[in-house]
């Protein structure tokens, strides 16, 4: 990694000199600011299993922002290289597409690899796991009531007619629309985790994420089963625990509308059953 | 002695930690009982108005509970 990270350097250096001052004319301000470094201090949440008797508690790292990514995710990641090997997250994709880094940073939840540090005002960037879950350890939450939930609402194809073709179940490009806006949830559980009604009843509730789920299934016009998959939410828990507060809508780092969703079960429901 | 509704559970837990243990091959039953032993008497230190930690305890032993439960598992060291 030291060997990879030299010669990368070397390479810049000596592109640099082909370019004089491509680079640096553009803003003598961004010169002076790389001179001098730019120390961030993060809080972050640390909490054992091994040793259940000590409390959590807020460890501080401070790093300077000049030799770490743009993203919390980055200053993560150089945290756990460089100065705390025990610091545990999830991470995989870094570019907003798995959902594994879903954590409170600055009480919003968020993908960190989504979120940028914040470097407008020198107060220090404060990173929980997700709220009201259960932590694994430092900031793994554990997610196995979520899949439970997730798995409770059958989200997959079901139906009994073949297709016409004996090939693929076609649909019209209306039909497709419907599901955009649903198809691109990654199941981050970031909104749910930030549902006040989801604290309080995550038992029973479905949350936001799971049913934006089964509103994809009960659109796809390819889905044979809608009365069944609708007669499933017809009691006071699993949909109607929504009361619209639409944390989950603020929420979402990838900017889809699981209140929306909600909305229109809601009305399909009162409307079609 | 009353007992809290938290040391209840914990001592439902053990009990169906050792009745599990009925279910495990005569040979190997002597190990699944000693590990269940170890696992409780390991943490019998923590305080008992210590929340936070006996949940954490209790949601993990049923978790390991439902892992060695299984079937498949017929020996443990």
């Amino acid at each position: 990694m030291a060997a990879l990270r030299s010669s990368s350097r070397i390479l810049s250096s000596s592109r640099a000199a082909f370019r004089p001052s491509a680079v640096f004319s553009r803003s003598m301000a961004s010169v002076s600011e790389t001179e001098q470094p730019r120390i961030k201090s993060f809080q972050i949440y640390r909490w054992n299993p091994d040793t259940p008797t000590e409390k959590p508690r807020l460890q501080t790292y401070s790093i300077d922002l000049n030799k770490t990514g743009p993203m919390i995710l980055d200053a993560l990641i150089k945290i756990k290289n460089e100065q705390d090997p025990s610091l545990t997250f999830r991470r995989s994709c870094r570019e907003g597409i798995c959902g594994s880094c879903a954590m409170n940073i600055n009480g919003q939840n968020t993908l960190a690899c989504l979120c940028r540090i914040p470097t407008e005002s020198a107060s220090d960037v404060k990173i929980y796991p997700l709220p009201h879950t259960y932590v694994v350890k430092d900031l793994v939450p554990d997610l196995t009531h979520f899949y439970k939930q997730y798995k409770s609402i059958q989200p997959y194809l079901q139906r009994d007619t073949p297709a016409e073709d004996g090939k693929e179940y076609r649909q019209s490009k209306a039909d497709r629309k419907k599901l955009d806006g649903l198809y691109e949830c990654i199941l981050c559980a970031c909104c749910s985790t930030s549902c006040p009604s989801y604290w309080w009843n995550s038992e029973e509730y479905l949350g936001p994420a799971i049913l934006l789920q089964s509103y994809r299934w009960l659109v796809d016009s390819r889905d044979e089963r809608t009365a069944e998959r609708k007669a499933k939410l017809e009691n006071s828990m699993s949909l109607y625990r929504c009361h619209t507060i639409l944390n989950c809508t603020r929420a979402c780092p990838k900017g889809l509308n699981p209140g929306k969703a909600i909305a229109e079960i809601k009305k399909q429901m009162s409307i079609g059953a | 002695m009353r007992l809290s509704g938290l040391q209840k559970e914990v001592l439902a837990l053990y009990r169906q930690c050792l009745r599990e243990c009925r279910k495990k091959p005569q040979s190997t039953r002597a190990h699944f009982e000693k590990f269940v032993r170890d696992e409780f008497s390991r943490n019998l230190a923590i305080d008992k108005r210590d929340f936070a930690a006996v949940e954490f305890l209790l949601r993990k032993g049923h978790r390991q509970l439902d892992v060695y439960s299984s079937p498949g598992i017929k020996d443990i060291r």
